[in-house]
């Protein structure tokens, strides 16, 4: 498999996953006032200020099969996590979970509680609630989200070196191929795939950009 | 059938409340304090958007909130119709979806001709494919008071409604209002700090201070006679002036103020000796002819401390010569110029006895 297939199957099971995740931790983190919410908020952006190689490490440790989580995988999966696709994906959900989380939490932040209200006094349920007045206005946050999440995971170089190592096929992502060529000195197969992720990275953000309401 | 509200509130955290209120079928409560006082907490509660310490609020025979038990009906149980400050409307759905919305317990098919018919009422036909953004403040009301009352509410809440449009459109709302409440026949509290909208709609206010009811009445009850001198404060009364009740005649009451000064009033429940706060509203005071001593019944002499301008009136502020506490009143402008009254000049009043309210002085 190319490294460009395998980045991209990365970044969609990271999407796919962080989104109902960030949906439900993005939510709670706008509307909740629990005593503990900053230390959660701290944890939880983490990953944006740590070194990759810090979390990689600490996930290695997590995979190990002397630890009860490895233990618990290999149970489960019939092998350990870590340099495969599977410990690939878990890996990815930790590091991108504040991209995933803050655009849906600052999109609930920007509801009026006012509106919410008014839905509740005018009879809808919290669910319907939800489903008629909060989806709706906060959907740019959700596409934000989903787009950053995956550009964030194709470029995602240190964790995914230290965690799947550089199996060709399996956990070879295009940023460790960059990586790769340029050791090899294959400056040109470099250029491509920097060019390409280049681009997507940029088309991303425009689409991040172009989701914001409109002021 | 329309069932009167009653409400008991009590917390202590996070701020003291203590407010009892009620309002029958068809009657406009207001609900009037300065901002911080309370009052959109009330209506919150009753609405079931907030929690009170101990609240209890009944609908008739419906029990909302149990204070005792700490059990409640929730917000969309409670059928509330309620107008917030700033409308609150749903920004993405157009106008006929917005009250729509409000009715998605009601069969499909019932759903659009009643917001349709709500939404004429308030004067909206013709704005129904429109977003809340394309909508001037004043339509925004009318649609957000259309979502309110098109779920048949046992109560209808307006919170500050006419606190975010200009002064025109406010006039105008007034009118509407005043002309759609003549068909609700549900009880309707009105949270306002506008002495003016209480005198223009209100049937009853409930005056609420730091948390708790001061008085309630019908309006210009109230207004006229306010039972405290914090009360005569907060609706605006200016000219309190402390006294002490010296006699006692048949169809009157001669009070005499610190100076020794004699004020006669009308007659009041107070003995003789008790020290008083006499509530001199500005309409009861007129010019007397200055060229005479003062002589008679209720004429004072002052000097003019001050003197404004105000439209076509002038805003006089006198000092009485014996006593501390300065009078204001207003003079029409022309009267002020024949008069020759300007800042510094002395000046001799009657105050007319009939209207003199007698309030407990505070220090008994």
């Amino acid at each position: 498999m190319s490294p460009f297939l395998v980045s991209f199957k990365l970044a969609l099971w990271t999407s796919l996953i962080l989104l109902p995740l960030g949906l439900l931790m993005g939510r709670w983190l706008a509307f909740s006032s629990c005593r503990h919410k900053s230390l959660i908020e701290a944890m939880l952006f983490l990953p944006l200020i740590l070194p990759p190689t810090v979390i990689g490490y600490y996930l290695l440790q997590l995979f190990s099969p002397e630890t009860f989580t490895g233990a618990l995988s290999i149970k489960l999966l019939g092998g350990p996590l870590v340099f495969t696709f599977p410990g690939l994906v878990v890996a990815s959900i930790v590091v991108n979970l504040p991209f995933a989380v803050q655009p849906i939490q600052l999109a609930f932040s920007a509801l009026p509680l006012e509106v919410r209200e008014a839905a509740w006094v005018s009879g809808l349920s919290p669910w319907k609630t939800w489903w008629h007045i909060e989806l709706p206005l906060v959907w740019q946050g959700l596409l934000a989200s989903s787009t950053l999440v995956f550009a964030h995971t194709l470029g995602e170089f240190g964790v995914v070196l230290l965690v799947g190592g550089n199996i060709e096929g399996v956990t070879r992502t295009v940023s460790i191929a960059i990586y790769d060529s340029v050791q090899a000195f294959d400056m040109r197969t470099a250029g491509w795939y920097s060019i390409s992720l280049l681009l997507f990275s940029l088309a991303a953000l425009l689409v991040v950009r172009r989701a914001q309401p409109a002021t | 059938m329309s069932q009167p509200l009653t409400a008991d509130i009590r917390q202590s955290k996070p701020f003291s409340m203590d407010v009892h209120l009620q309002c029958g079928p068809g009657e406009l409560l207001a609900l009037v304090g300065p901002s911080g006082s309370g009052k959109s907490t009330v209506l919150r509660t009753i609405a079931g958007l907030h929690q009170a310490g101990e609240a209890r609020v009944m609908c008739g025979e419906k029990i909302w909130q149990n204070g005792r038990t700490k059990t409640g009906l929730s917000p969309q149980q409670r059928r509330v119709g309620m107008v917030f400050q700033h409308y609150a409307l749903f920004p993405h759905r157009n106008v006929l979806e917005n009250v729509m919305l409000a009715i998605q317990d009601q069969p499909r098919d019932v759903r659009e001709p009643r917001a349709r018919e709500w939404l004429e009422r308030t004067n909206m036909t013709g704005m129904e494919q429109r977003k809340p953004a394309q909508l001037s403040g004043g339509q925004r009301q009318r649609v957000a008071l259309a979502r309110a009352l098109a779920r048949e509410p046992d109560v209808l809440l307006l919170d500050e409604p006419f606190s975010a449009v200009d002064q025109q459109t406010r006039r105008k709302l007034y009118r509407e209002l005043a002309q759609l409440r003549r068909t609700l026949k549900v009880p309707m509290l009105l949270v306002t700090h506008d002495i003016n909208e209480v005198q223009q709609l209100a049937d009853s206010l409930c005056l609420i201070h730091r948390g708790k009811t001061l008085q309630q009445g019908k309006v210009q009850q109230v207004i006229n006679a306010p039972l405290t001198k914090e009360t005569a404060k907060l609706l605006g009364h200016q000219n309190l002036i402390p006294a002490r009740i010296l006699r006692k005649e048949s169809a009157q009451t001669i009070h005499e103020l610190e100076s020794g000064e004699l004020l006669t009033g009308p007659p009041c429940e107070f003995p003789v000796g008790q020290s008083v706060i006499l509530l001199i509203p500005p309409t009861t005071i007129s010019i007397a002819d200055s060229r005479q001593p003062p002589a008679g019944i209720n004429c004072l002499r002052g000097f003019v401390s001050d003197a404004v301008g105000l439209g076509d009136e002038l805003s006089v502020r006198l000092r009485l010569e014996t006593v501390t506490k300065a009078l204001r009143f207003r003079v029409p402008l022309h009267i002020a110029r024949q008069s020759g009254i300007t800042a510094g000049v002395t000046l001799d009043i009657r105050i007319r006895e009939t209207d003199i309210h007698v309030m407990a002085s505070d220090d008994d």
